[in-house]
Parts: structure tokens; C-alpha cells; sequence
């Protein structure tokens, strides 16, 4: 009799002991936690939008395919925050371009992202261009940019000296600026992230459905329920929204290949130097960057493929011919590395920021230049989406502050020896190219949105993004990360999904 | 505490140069090596061929290392491993970190320069294409499977054929990769012939001469690499493409010397070496800062950085006791029809040595020359020489007597021989 009871009281908890794990599994594939917020993409955009909410009490989730945030069009892009006398008086772009230049600074300060107002010139090397270059200025002055003026030839060699001889003139607009945008897309996305907002990488949206007043998104990773969707998914955008509503707009990839020019070069110039722009667009750029390189770049070049970011040999020249057009002497044998973006052009001609015909999904698409510019802009845009509909807005009252990011060789002498004694690993340089500590990188592994890629640590604090490009550090930083994620060192991915490094440990 | 001799950088030149001071006279003499070993990239060529000059046997280049390392057994020479020098000055004041004693300024009375030189990589030969995993300078491919142990791939082709290219195609071969083929741009290979027999030719490894890569495709690992035929001027010949499918591409195309210390110091650089201008004591346009080996300019042969790092030493030491070695008297070397460069770049007329080493590279191959040194007109040596390639360095030497007969500037140049 005892001994029955004995049996069912331990069947009795063998049973709770089920119910208890098959409930963890459930919620665990996503089935059952139901979201306030869903964003797909982890872009400026996406990201954006996270850090925003992670500001309200609300249970949000954003989704990611890639390995890492920013890893689109997010890092691959000339890096430019744009006066904003360039779009059209009256456009989604002119206002939150113009808005959005005005956030950053107070923005990058907070989030520890470099940022650098340079100002930018627009070129005229004859009359005709000239009076383009002056269409531009009106068009800024009613687009109501500050810091606006047109300047002459000898103003243009005082503020360039190595403007080709030629100048006439130029378009002096001192609110232009650039910025490292996929270090703030990453501490966007840290911030969001410590205040509770969960990242899923490697997770691609393959289907949308709605039931009543809740989306299912299908993924790789099983399905996530909310009850509101943000669509930025950047060049994918309109496949994202035609799984859930009828077609209303088109992604158009168009490329772009740029050059990333030596530190050496990195003083060729003091501000964004623009050509005069034609209708192919605003032309190749010559600019310094935050990190002290110069970047030249882009052509435009239209595609029908997403993913083709590679470059060629026939755009390259192109671009190494238009910016020497411009700028004398720029040392292209300097050039460390070459890459590719696509800007997400769309048949609309104006960022899409609106809600679908679907009620609680928000496109957020066609974010082409000046989309980085706008960002901070467009964020506000899209709460504003939100906001129409009857959802609580309660603001977090232990809403937790940025990290704050330090540069070991910005410290000063006696920072830097109080900081090594403090963690001896700020006194071992991993990265001779660009001076990164392990300590940096062992900080970078660990920051909420977790490093697992060797160009995740590249993006965040620049080991490999050297002149050297990873040559002597990239065997070493493979293996801290290894060390710190407590994985062997032949898992570790350059970037990509399937982009291993290492195949096989050889026998000793 | 001041230093006589603080040596910036631990590899075999600066190995040489920190014994070669001490045995001159210095007392304090400092290495400081950013690696946690002494040796430099000597530690990761695992292969045969070194110090045939210098020691006249066969080293593998950990053994070549440990003679030097050796070396400073019993001398007073200290070692600072881990170690990144910042910074230097004219004043000749070394900023330095590492992790034991922090954030450093080390006061040195003279300096001597060894940082060597790193590969030039898929950006600076502006190679168009895919960007994946699996394309790596042979270098750090080298790294991954001699120290660390790992096989970097499976389907190997190689673009250049320098020395460490061509050592890199054995390697993975007998780590049982399929080495496709080593692509040279140039007509002729940039390594030593006897690299080209017994690395490619014994495992039948094609070496494509006037070829280059002129893309590569693959969104995630490597996939594949398009190479084709290049003209008289290197430009790729329509048509002559040929794919070949691999998951690995290793780059040889090149080695820099490492003086952003340098530059940043405002020592002056000479552009087609790369290297700080130097004078046959080895110093550079900063008084009592010396330089050698590969940071000068890069060498085949490691004996030679030996020598040259030697010769630095010799000389910082020297500068250390008595600062003597002002430049007043100077002829500069000017490099005529043939020669890309040479170093010294400079001779010290008030410090005429018995004899001098004058090391130069070519720039194309020849037959049957003679290296010419005259100043205007006037024939100061004279030196036949068969065979000349741009990967072979030449090197030529000058007597006490000959080089006396200089006044202000000599040239070097390739003559027909009559």
C-alpha cells in the first residue's frame, strides 16, 4: 500500500517533470511568447527602431538572417550624413534628411559612435556646372539647410588645396558630416538589446500570416508571434511585404564599389568633396572617414541579383578616373581594400514609410541615400506609425544608459598606464595596423549583441580594418574569440554563414 | 635610466644588431619584440635553405633564430617581450606598452630600427571580385599551418611567385592540398630559382608566367578564380580566361617594409624601396636612428639581414659613445638605366670603410651586363655579371681605394658588355 503511493507520487512527478520540459520546449521554438513588436532586419533601420521601443515597457524582437547586425547595406556605403539640399523640397527624404543631420551629433555622443562634421563641397569645374551647383543651393535653402553657402574658386583651393587647378566654384554646406555607421548601428542595437529587446541572428523570415490580430512570422528558427511588424529588411523589403500584403512597391538594387584608400591618404581631404551631380546620381565621392582613411567611391550600377556585391575591374577604373577629377593625387596604390554595397532603390523614387494595406505591418523601404543620413529621422517616422494604433507606450523606468566605448590610443599617456594595470590585456596590442588591444577585443566579444565572426570584430573595434587587413591579427583574434566563446578555433567564421577559415587540425 | 642601444624589434635583424652593439661596446642594450618569442617570421618557416652564407650549413629558419637567440647568452642584453613600441622621436625617446610593465617611455642614445615587413594584400593589388573566406597572403596561411596546426584548405591556387608563394605550394601540398597552379603577373618569377625546382617543379605544380587573377567568385567560402593571359603592359587578354575551381587562394604578391614608426618619427624614405634612406653605417636621416633588414628593404636571403643588421649595431654603438657619426661629407647614390634601387642610398665620405657593400635590385631579367658605377663620366668600378633578375638581389662591392675616388654623387647603372 505504502509502496503504491510511493509509485504514484513519483509517476505523479515523473508526469510534472514532462509537462514541465515539453512547456520549456514550447516556448523555447517561439510558439508561445507573444510580441508586442516584431522588426525583421538588423540594419540602421531595424536597429533603430529596436533601441527606440527598448525605451517602453514592451516585449520586442528583432530578426536577422545574417550573422551579425549591420552586415548589409548598413556597412557597405559611402558613410556620409548629408546636409540635405539635395532631395527634392517636399519629399520623405528631404524632411527626415534634414532632421535626421540634426540628431546625430547629440545622438553618436550618447552611444559612443565617432562622428565628425566636416562639411561638404559640391564641385563646379565650369559654368554650366555652376549654375547646377546653384539650383542645389536653392534647392537647400528651401529645403531649409543651415550652414549653406556657394563659395569661389579661391575659396574652394583654401579649404581643398588639392582641388584640381580647373575649380570654378562650389556648394559649401558646413552641417554635412561622417560617421562609422555600422558601429552605430551595433550600439543601437547593445542598447536595445540591455534593455531587453531580443536579437535573433541567423533567422530569416520565410513566410508571414495574420490571424485575427496576430502576425505569425515563419523562420529557420520557428515562428515568432507579435502583434505589430516592422518590415526593414532593407533590399528584401518588398519580398518581406508581398509574404503578408499585395504588391506596392519594388526593390531595385542598384550597386555601388568604392575604394578604401590607406590612412596615409586620409588628409587628401578636409570635407565630403562631391562632383557636380548628373542624373545618375550625386557621383564619386572623395571623403575622409572617422577612422582617418580616405574613401572614393561610388558608380551606380542597376542589378536584378540582391546579393551581387562584388566588384570589377571595369567600375574600379571608373571610380579611380572620376575621383582624381576631381582631387590631385590621390595615391590609388595606397588602396587597402575595395568593396560593394546595394542601396535599396525602389520604383517609388521617396523612402516608403507608411503602414501596409495589412493593419499593424509598417513598411520601412526604399531607404536609399540619404537613408544612412536619415536614419535617426526615419526612426521617429516610424514610431509615429505605431503611435495611431491603440497600443501602451509606458516608458521604462530603469531604462539603462549606452555603454560607453573608449579607444585605448585616444587615452592619454597616463590613462593608458592606469588602464593596463587596472586589466594587463590593454597592454598587449593584437592589431598593429590599426594599435586594438586585446582588451578591446575581449570587451568587443562581450557586449550584448556578442561578437562570434572575425569581421564582427573588425566592425566594432577595427582589428583587420588595417592597412595589413587582418594579415598578422586575424590568426589571433580567431583565437581569443575561440578561447572566449569556448568553441575550437576552426568554428570560428570570417563573417558569412559558411564562410570558415580553418578546415582541419593537422596531425602533430 | 637611459639606454646606449635600444633595438626595435626582435627578428634576426635586430638580433644581430643588438649583439653586434654589444660586442662594439655598448653596456645597456635593449630588444624590444612585440611577438611572445625572439625570431620573428623565422619561427613560422619551418622549411630548409637557411644560413648558407652566414653559417655555411643548411638551418631551418627556428634553427637560424636560435643561433642568434643563443647568442645573447651571457651578454647583458635585455629583452622585453609582448612589447609594442608606440612611438619614437627624434630625441630618441621610445614610447612602448605591453602588459607587465604597462604604458613606457624608454630614453635610448641610440636607436636602431628592425621591424621587418608585412605582406601585401588582395587590396593593394586592387583584385576585383567576391569577398569570402578562404583568400589569404601566404604569410598568415603559413601561421595558421606551421604554428598554429591547422590546414587552411583543400583546392589551392597561388597568385605570385615569390619565395614565400612558392615555399607555401610545397607546404600545402604535403599537408595534402591540390595545389591548381601558381599565377605569376610578371613574365619571369620574383622567388630564387632553386625554390621554383624543388617547389613546384618536383610535385608538378604549373607556374603560369604572364597571367594574373581577374576574379573571384564565391558569396560564403571561395568558390572559384578566373585567371587569364596579361599583354606586354599586364592587362588581361580578352578570350584567355581560364576557371579554376578552389576553395583557397593564396597571395604572394609582395612584401612592405613596416615604417609607419618611421614616418611618423619624419625619418626620410626612399619611395621605390619603401625604407628609410640610409648611409653604408646604416643610419637614417635621423642622427643616431639606425636601420636594417627588411624594414630597409626586403631581402631574399636572411645571411644578408645578418650582415646588415650587424653593421647597424656596430654602428648605434658607436654613435651611443661618442656620437661620432655626423654625415657633413656625403655622396648620394643615384640609380641609372636597369636598377630599381639601391642601399645604401647614401655614402659617408667622412667614414670611408674598408670596404663596402653597395645591394641593388633590377628591374627585368638580363644576360651577359655589367653593373656600372661612375660619377659623370668618369669610371669608378665596373662589374660583368651573366644573369640578372628582379628576384635575385645583386650586390656589388666597393673597395677603400675606388670609393675614395668619389666627390659628390655616383650612379649605378646597367651597361652592355663590348
Amino acid at each position: 500500500m505504502k509502496r503504491a503511493k510511493k509509485i504514484s507520487v513519483s509517476i505523479l512527478l515523473y508526469v510534472w517533470q514532462v509537462i514541465l520540459v515539453l512547456f520549456f520546449i514550447y516556448t523555447k521554438i517561439g510558439g508561445y511568447i507573444m510580441y508586442d513588436v516584431l522588426i525583421i532586419g538588423a540594419g540602421i533601420i531595424g536597429t533603430g527602431i529596436a533601441r527606440e521601443l527598448s525605451k517602453y515597457d514592451l516585449k520586442v524582437a528583432v530578426l536577422d538572417k545574417d550573422t551579425d547586425v549591420s552586415n548589409g547595406t548598413t556597412k557597405a556605403n559611402s558613410a556620409i550624413v548629408h546636409g540635405g539640399y539635395d532631395a527634392k523640397e517636399g519629399s520623405l527624404m528631404a524632411k527626415y534628411n534634414k532632421l535626421g543631420n540634426e540628431m546625430y551629433e547629440d545622438l553618436c555622443k550618447e552611444l559612443s559612435v565617432p562622428f565628425k562634421r566636416t562639411g561638404s563641397l559640391v564641385l563646379a569645374f565650369s559654368e554650366d556646372e555652376m549654375n547646377h551647383v546653384k539650383e542645389l543651393y536653392e534647392r537647400g535653402m528651401k529645403n531649409q539647410i543651415p550652414g549653406l553657402k556657394m563659395i569661389d574658386a579661391d575659396e574652394v583651393k583654401r579649404l581643398e588645396p588639392n582641388v584640381q587647378d580647373n575649380i570654378v566654384g562650389a556648394l559649401l554646406c558646413t552641417s554635412a558630416g561622417i560617421v562609422s555607421p555600422w558601429e552605430f548601428a551595433e550600439a543601437l542595437m547593445d542598447n536595445a538589446v540591455e534593455n531587453g529587446v531580443e536579437l535573433h541572428l541567423n533567422t530569416e523570415v520565410t513566410g508571414i500570416e495574420k490571424n485575427g490580430e496576430i502576425f505569425t512570422l515563419k523562420t529557420n528558427n520557428g515562428n515568432f508571434e507579435g502583434k505589430y511588424v516592422y518590415n526593414c529588411a532593407g533590399n528584401y523589403s518588398d519580398i518581406i511585404h508581398n509574404m503578408i500584403a499585395p504588391e506596392s512597391f519594388k526593390i531595385l538594387p542598384r550597386k555601388g564599389e568604392y575604394y578604401l584608400l590607406d590612412k596615409v591618404q586620409g588628409e587628401r581631404v578636409n570635407h565630403v568633396i562631391f562632383p557636380c551631380p548628373n542624373h545618375l546620381g550625386k557621383g564619386i565621392l572623395v571623403a575622409p572617414t572617422v577612422h582617418g582613411n580616405l574613401v572614393v567611391g561610388p558608380n551606380a550600377q542597376d542589378l536584378d541579383n540582391r546579393e551581387d556585391i562584388s566588384t570589377t575591374a571595369s567600375a574600379l577604373d571608373y571610380i579611380w578616373q572620376k575621383g582624381s577629377a576631381s582631387i590631385k593625387n590621390i595615391n590609388f596604390r595606397d588602396n587597402i581594400r575595395n568593396f560593394a554595397g546595394i542601396r535599396a532603390e525602389s520604383d517609388r523614387g521617396d523612402f516608403i514609410i507608411e503602414e501596409a494595406s495589412v493593419s499593424g505591418f509598417f513598411d520601412i523601404g526604399g531607404i536609399k541615400s540619404p537613408g544612412l543620413s536619415a536614419a535617426p529621422g526615419i526612426t521617429v517616422a516610424a514610431m509615429e506609425l505605431l503611435q495611431k494604433h491603440p497600443i501602451e507606450l509606458n516608458k521604462k523606468e530603469n531604462f539603462i544608459k549606452p555603454r560607453k566605448h573608449q579607444v585605448f590610443m585616444e587615452l592619454s599617456k597616463e590613462e593608458k598606464a592606469a588602464k593596463i594595470k587596472e586589466d594587463s590585456r590593454f597592454g598587449r596590442i593584437i592589431c598593429r595596423c590599426e594599435m586594438i588591444t586585446e582588451g578591446e577585443i575581449v570587451e568587443a566579444i562581450h557586449r550584448p549583441v556578442v561578437a562570434t565572426t572575425v569581421d564582427s570584430i573588425k566592425r566594432r573595434c577595427r582589428p583587420g580594418a588595417g592597412r595589413c587587413q587582418g594579415g598578422f591579427c586575424g590568426p589571433r583574434v580567431q583565437e581569443i574569440l575561440a578561447r572566449e566563446l569556448k568553441v575550437d578555433m576552426k568554428d570560428i567564421l570570417l563573417d558569412r554563414k559558411n564562410s570558415y577559415i580553418l578546415v582541419e587540425e593537422l596531425k602533430k | 635610466m637611459k639606454y646606449d642601444v635600444v633595438v626595435v624589434g626582435g627578428g634576426p635583424a635586430g638580433l644581430a644588431a643588438a649583439k653586434s652593439a654589444y660586442d662594439s661596446g655598448a653596456k645597456k642594450v635593449l630588444i624590444l619584440e612585440r611577438d611572445k618569442e625572439l625570431g620573428g617570421i623565422l619561427q613560422q618557416c619551418i622549411h630548409n635553405g637557411f644560413g648558407l652564407h652566414r653559417f655555411k650549413e643548411e638551418l631551418t629558419g627556428p634553427e637560424y633564430a636560435q643561433k642568434y637567440i643563443d647568442m645573447l647568452e651571457g651578454t647583458d642584453i635585455e629583452v622585453k617581450l609582448d612589447t609594442m613600441v608606440l612611438n619614437i622621436t627624434p630625441e630618441k625617446i621610445v614610447s612602448a606598452i605591453n602588459p607587465i610593465d604597462g604604458y613606457q617611455e624608454i630614453e635610448a642614445k641610440s636607436i636602431v630600427l628592425s621591424m621587418g615587413c608585412r605582406e601585401r594584400t588582395r587590396g593593394a593589388i586592387i583584385m576585383p571580385g567576391d569577398r569570402p573566406s578562404g583568400i589569404y597572403t601566404a604569410g598568415s596561411a603559413q601561421r595558421f599551418v606551421n604554428m598554429e596546426g591547422y590546414q587552411v584548405g583543400k583546392k589551392v591556387v597561388i597568385l605570385g611567385s615569390g619565395d614565400i608563394g612558392l615555399i607555401m605550394a610545397r607546404r600545402m601540398t604535403w599537408e595534402g592540398a591540390k595545389v591548381e597552379a601558381v599565377v605569376e603577373l610578371m613574365p619571369f618569377s620574383g622567388g630564387l630559382n632553386r625554390n621554383i625546382v624543388q617547389c613546384l617543379d618536383d610535385f608538378d605544380i604549373p607556374l603560369l608566367l604572364s597571367h594574373t587573377i581577374i576574379d573571384v567568385k564565391g558569396k560564403e567560402r571561395l568558390e572559384k578564380v578566373v585567371v587569364a593571359k596579361v599583354d606586354a603592359n599586364r592587362k588581361p587578354i580578352p578570350g584567355t580566361e581560364i576557371e579554376y575551381e578552389c576553395d583557397t587562394l593564396l597571395l604572394s604578391v609582395g612584401l612592405i617594409p613596416e615604417n609607419e614608426i618611421s614616418r611618423e618619427a619624419g625619418i626620410n624614405l626612399d619611395r621605390r624601396t619603401n625604407g628609410p634612406i640610409v648611409n653604408n653605417s646604416m643610419q637614417t636621416s635621423i642622427p643616431g636612428v639606425f636601420a636594417c633588414g627588411n624594414v630597409v628593404h626586403v631581402h631574399d636571403l636572411v645571411d644578408f639581414v645578418s650582415e646588415e643588421g650587424e653593421r647597424a649595431g656596430k654602428f648605434a654603438a658607436c654613435y651611443a659613445d661618442e656620437e661620432a657619426c655626423q654625415m657633413e661629407h656625403i655622396a648620394h647614390i643615384s640609380n641609372g638605366n636597369g636598377i630599381t634601387y639601391t642601399v645604401p642610398q647614401i655614402i659617408d665620405l667622412d667614414n670611408i670603410p674598408k670596404k663596402l657593400e653597395i645591394f641593388m635590385r633590377v628591374n627585368n631579367t638580363y644576360t651577359n651586363k655589367k653593373i656600372v658605377v661612375r660619377e659623370g663620366q668618369e669610371l669608378i668600378a665596373s662589374f660583368k655579371k651573366a644573369h640578372l633578375a628582379p628576384g635575385e638581389m645583386e650586390k656589388i662591392m666597393l673597395p677603400e681605394v675606388l670609393l675614395k675616388k668619389i666627390k659628390k654623387s655616383v650612379t649605378i647603372e646597367l651597361q652592355e658588355v663590348l
